[in-house]
């Protein structure tokens, strides 16, 4: 047996840490579907929300790119699933997410042109001008989108046929967990690459990684790609799951409060982005529904604690803990 | 002909307005490499202030204003010596994230205490009326906020260009252990420079309250429109930010004029261009 450890590859083992990962999440899934059946859609909106926030540490965790702007993929993702449902009567729901991520990919691939052309402060003025260039035109084409009142009358028919999507959201949050199992065993895949290598090098010293050949623009270029996949199959879920889409969808605040789930779990290793997420909207769902200016000022008390004491996030502080009082543990 | 003018009228005191408040956050951008974006709570705050000074208690309008930017100058030197000077050097992402935070709770405070209503500035009788100009009339208050921009331009050139301090202030950030080598106290040039930026952002709410009207929404609505000036004139230029205001103001204005609907989609589309061409800003200094 630990003969067999010895000769698996870097690869294989990391596959297989994968794999469990996969059961730890699978089965807090099953927990959470029983222990709270009435919180299902809740449970669906924070998994759609993870989608975008994995996204984001993609291109910001790995990539080193600031962006302010990410919800132009999660919301061109959802309006491109409602508009195919709504105005062309597309309501196969797996269609219904393959035309989202498609567009999500689209809409990565047309605003990382425009953001990854600036460093630092002028990429994160680019990517707020992406956002709100975004929501003005989805404001304003209101014949498609519904404008400021959102787009309606999507109606999803059932899931391969099979299973109609209930009022309690049991399809949906189902559909919901898949979708989050297959994207993360992928994205572990891409992000250990030699080409999610490239990428964090990239990171590190991009003046070095062009010298060394590798074309910096276009792999980062490739990487926003992919991360406006993920971020437009997150909004097409949250179209099939809520069967509305809102301007909210392509809003700077979205934006914004992803980046703040995404610091407050930790970047650059995927679950910091799940866990950040969870606990972020958990805490706003519980806090809001007592009032929401104290939300707000709960929030930015919370920034600022994690910028100060926990730069890196929630996970940062288990790998110290670990560090400190574990043996080593996988590191 | 006439609309070009009103446009232009219009667009001369938007873009003054826009300076005065983000003229304080080009100097903390550029001088000091801190994106605070709190910059707009802090005129927010100098609004309330000036507010409740010249309505509640009804005292004159220049009372209310110098109150005001005392009042955000006293604020900013504990703000920084315990918040922002620990994130000085920092990337831009985790700046951003805890100015952001700071002006969640700003948001929260104001509207606890002032209430989620809009607040007016009791102005003088001078300031009131209209004002002819010989081809149309224009309010007074927007020329005040045109001088008042004037002025402030000069007055912050003359600071960091002529006096000692502005000389300080300099090589601090050129080299800020090669200055405290020398005998200047960094920390201090740091904390007093803040304190400006901050008292002029405390001015410009104020000053600009009757086009920008404060609420407890203020400081998120602008927020992404003085950054946006900020970096298009490039930080931590005084003549970038006035043409970027001015620039800005005459693209926001045009737009609204002639089509309403899509004022602010011009507005960014002239955002991304200017800065995809000009990526350190219009004349900001090359890093």
């Amino acid at each position: 047996m630990s003969n067999d450890a010895k000769t698996m590859t870097i690869w294989q083992r990391g596959l297989r840490s994968d794999l469990i990962a996969c059961l730890l999440i699978g089965l807090i899934a099953v927990i959470c579907f029983y222990a709270m059946p009435s919180g299902l859609s809740l449970l669906t909106r924070i998994i759609a929300i993870m989608l975008l926030v994995l996204s984001i540490d993609l291109v910001t965790g790995y990539g080193g790119v600031a962006t302010l702007g990410h919800a132009a993929l999660f919301g061109a993702g959802a309006y491109a699933a409602g508009i195919a449902a709504a105005k062309f009567g597309i309501t196969d729901p797996l269609l219904m997410l393959l035309i989202g991520t498609i567009a999500g990919a689209i809409a990565g691939f047309l605003s990382s042109l425009v953001i990854l052309r600036g460093h630092g402060l002028s990429q994160l003025v680019l990517s707020i001008a992406v956002i709100m260039l975004a929501r003005e035109a989805a404001n304003k084409f209101s014949t498609w989108t519904g404008g400021s009142d959102g787009l309606s009358g999507i109606a999803p028919s059932p899931l391969l046929g099979m299973w109609r999507f209930d009022l309690w959201g049991k399809t949906s949050y189902w559909l919901a967990v898949i979708l989050l199992l297959v994207v993360f065993l992928i994205l572990r895949q891409i992000v250990r690459s030699p080409f999610g290598m490239l990428v964090k090098a990239i990171r590190q010293d991009p003046i070095r990684v062009s010298a060394m050949g590798a074309p910096v623009y276009w792999t980062l270029v490739k990487m926003y790609v992919i991360s406006g996949a993920v971020a437009g199959l997150g909004g097409a879920l949250s179209a099939v799951a809520t069967k509305v889409v809102g301007l909210d969808a392509l809003s700077f605040e979205l934006s914004a409060e992803a980046v703040v789930m995404l610091v407050l779990g930790g970047t650059a290793n995927l679950f910091g982005a799940m866990i950040g997420t969870t606990v972020f909207i958990w805490f706003e769902h519980l806090v809001s529904s007592v009032n929401p200016f104290h939300w707000l000022t709960i929030v930015g008390v919370l920034l600022v604690t994690v910028v100060l004491f926990a730069p890196r996030g929630l996970t940062g502080i288990a790998d110290q803990l670990r560090d400190k009082f574990g043996k080593g543990g996988a590191k | 002909m006439q609309t070009i003018l009103s446009i232009g009228a219009d667009a001369l005191a938007y873009g003054m307005v826009l300076f005065v408040i983000s003229i304080g956050l080009s100097v903390t951008m550029g001088l000091m490499k801190v994106v605070n974006l709190a910059h707009g709570a802090f005129a927010m705050i100098g609004g309330y202030v000036a507010s409740y000074v010249t309505q509640q208690m009804g005292l004159h309008f220049a009372v209310g204003t110098v109150a005001a930017v005392l009042f955000c100058v006293v604020l900013a030197f504990p703000m920084e010596r315990l918040l922002f000077r620990r994130i000085y050097g920092a990337p831009e992402l985790i700046q951003v994230l805890m100015t952001i935070g700071i002006t969640f709770i700003i948001i929260g405070i104001a509207n606890w205490l002032m209430g989620p209503t809009l607040k007016t500035i009791a102005l003088p009788d001078s300031l009131r009326g209209p004002v002819d100009i010989g081809f149309r009339t224009i309010a007074a208050h927007k020329i005040f906020a045109a001088a008042v921009g004037g002025a402030v331009a000069l007055g912050l050139w003359y600071l960091i260009e002529r006096t000692s301090f502005g000389i300080k202030l300099r090589a601090s950030v050129d080299d800020t252990a090669m200055a405290g080598a020398l005998g200047i106290r960094t920390k201090i040039v740091y904390s007093v420079s803040f304190a400006i930026a901050i008292g002029l952002a405390a001015l410009g709410g104020v000053v600009g309250a009757q086009l920008l009207p404060i609420e407890p929404y203020y400081a998120l609505h602008y927020m992404v429109t003085f950054l946006v000036v900020v970096s298009v004139g490039g930080a931590g230029s005084i003549p970038g930010a006035l043409v970027a205001c001015l620039l800005l103001g005459a693209v926001k204005t045009t737009g609204s004029y002639l089509w309403p609907e899509f004022g602010n989609f011009f507005f960014y589309l002239a955002v991304i261009a200017i800065v995809s061409v000009f990526p350190n800003g219009l004349m900001g200094r090359a890093k």
